[in-house]
């Protein structure tokens, strides 16, 4: 079954793009892959894309993440050159995430201790404003 | 390997760290793909057809918004295969598939209500947060082999 995958580099990654799809370009491989400004689409058989994933990953542990897509690189359906412009609906979901990959990259290479988090700061229990508004009015 | 259902359902980040700790994300785009690259297209160009709206109405009743019974008709079979779930509360900026918050309240509820693992985070926003954010999904997962 054919698969199509996104691979997306974080911004703190020394790995661009371009050299992914370089690197496919050199591979033994036979997949269709299409070069965007945050990674690679890579489309082909299963077993292929998982063999090839597992090489790109290897280029940089930490800093390459691999998603799931729905649809083939360049689908009509999909593609912003025959919708007449504008992301197409599942770019805003990586676009987020995108912002975070620099933290999860650098806590997936962390090896040292776990730091501990103060707990964050609550909302006033009900129960405690009632109190105090009883207090207050008594 | 355990079959994880992560929630937001379109979550890069939760299905590579589920994928690199050797277990299967379940997300919606593995579920849209068998839709729209099926050989036989029967509705084109989505290959939507009356036989989705009748899987949604299994999880919603038909009073309830076309919208959640289509998108429940992707994410339900994917709830029931699950054997664990990693959710994280309000990401704040759902689109597209994930978008729609009534269904997503539903998505929660049924995984909840299913009786399978769940870890429970939110998003990080800084360096300390996000180390915790990834042991502890490391930590769940190993306890799941």
């Amino acid at each position: 079954m054919l698969v199509t995958k996104y691979v997306i580099t974080s911004s703190e990654s020394n790995v661009l793009p371009s050299d992914i799809a370089m690197k496919i370009y050199g591979s033994k491989y036979d997949v269709n892959v299409k070069e965007t400004c945050f990674g690679v689409i890579v489309n082909g058989e299963e077993e292929v894309i998982n063999a090839l994933i597992k090489e790109i990953r290897a280029l940089d542990p930490a800093g390459i993440f691999i998603k799931d897509r729905g649809f083939p690189p360049g689908d009509p359906r999909r593609c912003r050159g025959r919708r007449g412009g504008g992301a197409r609906p599942g770019f805003y979901m990586i676009e987020a995430e995108s912002k975070m990959l620099p933290l999860i990259s650098r806590a997936l290479a962390w090896e040292g201790d776990i730091p501990a988090i103060p707990e964050k700061k609550k909302p006033l229990a009900i129960k405690r404003l009632e109190e105090i508004a009883k207090e207050g009015l008594s | 390997m355990a079959k994880v259902i992560v929630y937001p359902p379109t979550s890069m980040i939760l299905s590579d760290l589920v994928e690199r700790n050797g277990h299967k994300a379940l997300v919606v785009p593995e579920v849209v793909r068998r839709l729209v690259t099926a050989n036989e297209i029967e509705s084109p160009p989505l290959n939507i057809t009356p036989e989705e709206p009748k899987k949604g109405l299994r999880y919603a009743a038909v009073d309830v918004p076309s919208g959640v019974r289509g998108r429940m008709s992707l994410i339900g079979p994917i709830i029931e295969e699950a054997e664990a779930a990693i959710i994280v509360e309000d990401p704040g900026w759902l689109t597209g598939c994930a978008g729609c918050s009534r269904t997503n309240e539903l998505v929660r509820l049924l995984i909840r209500t299913k009786g399978v693992p769940v870890l429970d985070l939110s998003y990080p926003t800084n360096d300390a947060e996000a180390k915790v954010f990834v042991q502890k999904i490391k930590a769940f997962l190993e306890g799941l082999k």
